[in-house]
């Protein structure tokens, strides 16, 4: 393949649907790729005009519009359009006009005919273009090992040298390049002969070898032979290599087969990278679940605050794996929990047992199970009604400030808004709760809920499970039937709006260091929740879980349809978004936040990102019809 | 003060010399070539068929330096055909310099390899016929294609062609904005391939390579259309 057309690969590949493709169906399309140009402002398709390609965006912008002239889709950079009209019967269906300067790749129909026969790329075009959707599912796959190809796994073209380099020229650009392995080539005549290869210049090479960090050392540093010798004598010649569509399983099996730990992987003859038996160690899920039974072994809250690094190194490898949202909440929620437990375990064996029956209830992204790397403590005790002030407050302080201690030497700050036993009051028998909770619900006030809407996400950490079930039965029957109440609560989860302001430009708060950067848990993450958690009451669910919420509200049948699939879809991806921006944080150790540069966001990502973000903004502006408040 | 003399002229002359261009070549390859007669300069540019064309060379003078490789790329205004397209490394007589080797990426094996120019030109040229060649930078593809031919065959072999660069130069280097920066003394704005491009919306791309840069300058070619000229545009008024 030539260079321009390479270029072209490139590009499409980083893609969805292109970046699933087999690489021969890949250089199919590019190999018929024709490229169009139009300036801003100019249209590019008219509606019932007949439709040939599938149009590609290479750089630019553009939008489609509905039957009715309305905006139908703003698309740019990777994005695809054309699809509908070539899926039905050949004329175009949403007309679509330049907004910028756009360069397109068309794809002839009859290699778009072809691509549908795939049901990757079939699933993609049918899904009304939605991405979003298409990537989460993708995230639940993608940490499958059979399904996931070598490619994906190669970061970097590997490093050629000529056999005739000295031993120490390829020492130095090893070095130099920061690689551990570098692959010898020779010029070749014949292109169709064995382990021939074309260049990106043109030229043709012959694929003879590879010699690693370990070579260097055992066959030259130990058996002392001269640095200025050509390197190709460190190579026996025998090379085992991988195609670059093959599954990364495969890629494991062939490196354990034959006891290597590096594998070339070629696109067709061409190596376009090594893996290393450690890229896939590393892309493998760990379970983290070892790290909870871990912490029951710990005996005092030192040792426990010793298990930082390992929660955090958890955290990073769930989301590098892939694993998607949901799946990284629910075990970094199970380690805080964990860790709460064992807490309130050594407390107890200090200060003796409790002298009535307690409950330690938590609030917020803990009783959601939705917890990321980083977060505050909510909690509050919820005491048996034989609570007597004067006899049994004393051993509740100190449990909670025991409790609330430990778990800030553990890496979950002090909740700034106050929401902890160790305040009195949230440290009350079940009848004050009761009441608190009563009075929110019957005499709501958007501003007093605003503070204590977090206590509407209240789960049980560890005690008498049935005193905070009560609340939960309590707020699930009386909720639904307060108007009113959810009237305000819809309020307030409006008030919060995602930073969708204009097209490619999100609306920015600017931090401290002066980067201009979006608050992704307070104006995504916290403005979805809030919604979903509206509904969630809205239909007396008890779930505290947002998925499971989702699925309460979705069997109650009260949004129009496909509307939960969309708001689940926007939560995995916004919490996925905010989960690996933490990540990154935290392996470039840097203090961990939820400010996103955009910038800092590939193409894809901020395509999905900004429609979610349109999904949480559509949710709220239903909400007032749905729930209207009045004062 | 000296005049630019009217695009008029420029055609006329083309017209002249390819009617006496085609009855003076003895050559095979380039009787063949001239007796494909000119395009009428009134046919509208969304008629004609194009081909973008890239050499990379030794250096810039002709005289001293030699092509390397080309590379070209057939489009119509309606789009562009990379995989139609044709690219070639030459042999050249010198031997390659270590900087012109670093910077085309191309070795001296695959150079050895290569056939010599004449061996290819043949093959350039017909690729070239019927078609309106579109370069950036008139002055390496038209004087070294040029001087090759006299060299090998003592027969010119010039053709009106289309230079995406005169054309940036021409909107671009002009109006009260430009005189100013001239006479401030400053840097006019630049008019290289890449920097073009990007007024353009065009993306940047990574490779050095003769076939890359005849995509880039038809890439270029439709964005300057689109913006200044139109489908209508008469193909002589473009001539240089």
């Amino acid at each position: 393949m030539e260079a321009e057309l390479r270029e072209i690969r490139d590009h499409l590949s980083q893609h969805p649907p292109f970046d699933k493709l087999l690489d021969e169906l890949l250089d199919d399309v590019v190999g018929n790729i024709e490229i169009t140009y139009f300036k801003a402002d100019s249209i590019i398709l008219e509606r019932g005009q007949p439709i040939h390609a599938l149009s590609y965006i290479r750089s630019g912008a553009v939008e489609t519009y509905h039957y009715n002239g309305e905006l139908y889709n703003r698309l740019e950079e990777g994005d695809i359009f054309g699809q509908f009209g070539l899926l039905r019967q050949g004329k175009v269906r949403f007309p679509v006009k330049a907004i910028e300067d756009t360069l397109l790749y068309l794809i002839p129909k009859t290699i778009f005919d072809r691509l549908c026969d795939n049901d990757s790329f079939a699933d993609f075009v049918e899904l009304s273009g939605s991405r979003l959707k298409s990537t989460v599912d993708e995230s639940l796959r993608e940490n499958d090992l059979m399904t996931t190809r070598v490619r994906k796994l190669i970061s970097r073209l590997p490093l050629m040298v000529e056999i005739t380099v000295s031993i120490q020229e390829a020492a130095r650009l090893m070095t130099e390049n920061v690689v551990s392995s570098v692959l010898l080539i020779e010029p070749a005549d014949e292109e169709d002969s064995d382990g021939v290869f074309r260049g990106d210049e043109g030229g043709l090479w012959r694929l003879k070898g590879m010699v690693t960090d370990e070579d260097l050392r055992s066959q030259v540093v130990a058996a002392g032979v001269k640095t200025d010798r050509p390197v190709g004598q460190l190579s026996d010649g025998r090379l085992i290599t991988i195609q670059s569509d093959e599954s990364v399983n495969e890629a494991m099996l062939t490196m354990l087969r034959n006891h290597i730990q590096r594998l070339p992987v070629l696109h067709r003859r061409r190596p376009v990278g090594v893996l290393h038996l450690s890229d896939i160690v590393r892309y493998e899920t760990n379970s983290s679940l070892y790290l909870a039974s871990n912490i029951f072994s710990r005996n005092s809250v030192r040792d426990l605050s010793r298990l930082i690094p390992e929660i955090r190194a958890a955290f990073i490898r769930l989301v590098e794996a892939g694993s998607n949202a949901k799946m990284i909440g629910d075990a970094m929620s199970s380690i805080g929990r964990s860790l709460m437990r064992r807490l309130i375990e050594l407390a107890e064996d200090e200060l003796g047992p409790a002298p009535i029956p307690y409950c330690f209830m938590v609030h917020g992204s803990l009783a959601r199970h939705e917890q990321s790397v980083i977060t505050d403590q909510d909690n509050a005790l919820v005491l048996h009604d034989s609570f007597d002030p004067q006899h049994h407050d004393e051993y509740f302080k100190m449990l909670a400030k025991k409790v609330s201690d430990g778990l800030d030497a553990c890496g979950y700050e002090y909740c700034k808004g106050g929401i902890m036993a160790t305040n009195e009051q949230w440290r009350q028998p079940l009848a004050q709760w009761r009441r608190y909770f009563d009075e929110w619900i019957a005499d709501p006030d958007p501003q007093r809920l605003l503070h204590s809407c977090i206590f509407f996400d209240l789960d049980a950490v560890y005690g008498e499970e049935y005193l905070v079930e009560n609340l939960q039965d309590m707020i699930a029957t009386k909720a639904r039937y307060n108007p009113r109440f959810l009237g305000a609560m819809a309020r307030n989860a409006s008030n919060r709006r995602p930073p969708l302001g204009f097209f490619r430009t999100f609306v920015m708060e600017t931090d401290g260091r002066q980067h201009k950067v979006i608050n992704i848990k307070g104006r995504g993450l916290a403005p979805i929740t809030d919604v979903i958690r509206v509904h969630a009451l809205a239909v007396g669910s008890k779930a505290q879980n947002s998925a499971e919420r989702l699925r309460d509200i979705e069997h109650a049948n009260i949004l129009p349809v496909g509307q939960v699939d969309k708001l689940q879809y926007a939560l995995e991806f916004i919490a996925l978004v905010r989960m690996r921006h933490q990540a990154f944080e935290l392996r470039n150790d840097q203090a961990i936040d939820n400010a996103i540069e955009p910038e800092n966001i590939d193409t894809a990502e901020r395509h999905n990102l900004k429609e979610a973000f349109q999904v949480v903004n559509n949710a709220q502006n239903f909400l007032p019809y749905r729930y209207p408040y009045s004062a | 003060m000296f005049k630019k003399r009217s695009q008029q002229s420029v055609i006329d002359e083309w017209q002249r010399y390819q009617a006496q261009q085609a009855k003076a070549c003895t050559n095979p390859t380039l009787q063949r070539f001239y007796q494909m007669p000119l395009m009428d300069p009134e046919v509208p540019l969304s008629e004609v068929s194009f081909v973008a064309l890239d050499f990379e060379t030794t250096g810039l003078d002709p005289r001293e330096n030699e092509i390397v490789s080309f590379g070209l790329v057939p489009f119509t205004l309606r789009s562009i055909r990379p995989s139609d397209g044709y690219y070639q490394v030459v042999k050249p007589k010198c031997i390659l310099s270590e900087e012109s080797i670093a910077f085309h990426r191309i070795t001296h094996s695959q150079v050895a390899s290569a056939p010599p120019l004449e061996r290819v030109l043949d093959e350039l040229l017909g690729r070239l016929s019927g078609c309106i060649v579109v370069v950036h930078y008139q002055h390496i593809e038209r004087p070294f294609l040029d001087l090759a031919c006299r060299k090998l065959w003592g027969e010119h072999c010039l053709f009106p062609l289309i230079d995406t660069m005169a054309i940036e130069a021409r909107w671009e280097r002009r109006g009260w904005k430009h005189q100013l920066k001239e006479a401030l003394g400053l840097q006019p704005v630049s008019i290289r391939l890449d920097n073009s491009r990007q007024r353009y919306g065009l993306p940047t791309y990574s490779a050095h390579h003769a076939k890359v840069d005849a995509m880039a300058t038809a890439e270029l070619f439709l964005a300057q259309v689109a913006r200044h000229y139109s489908p209508t545009t008469a193909i002589g008024q473009l001539w240089e």
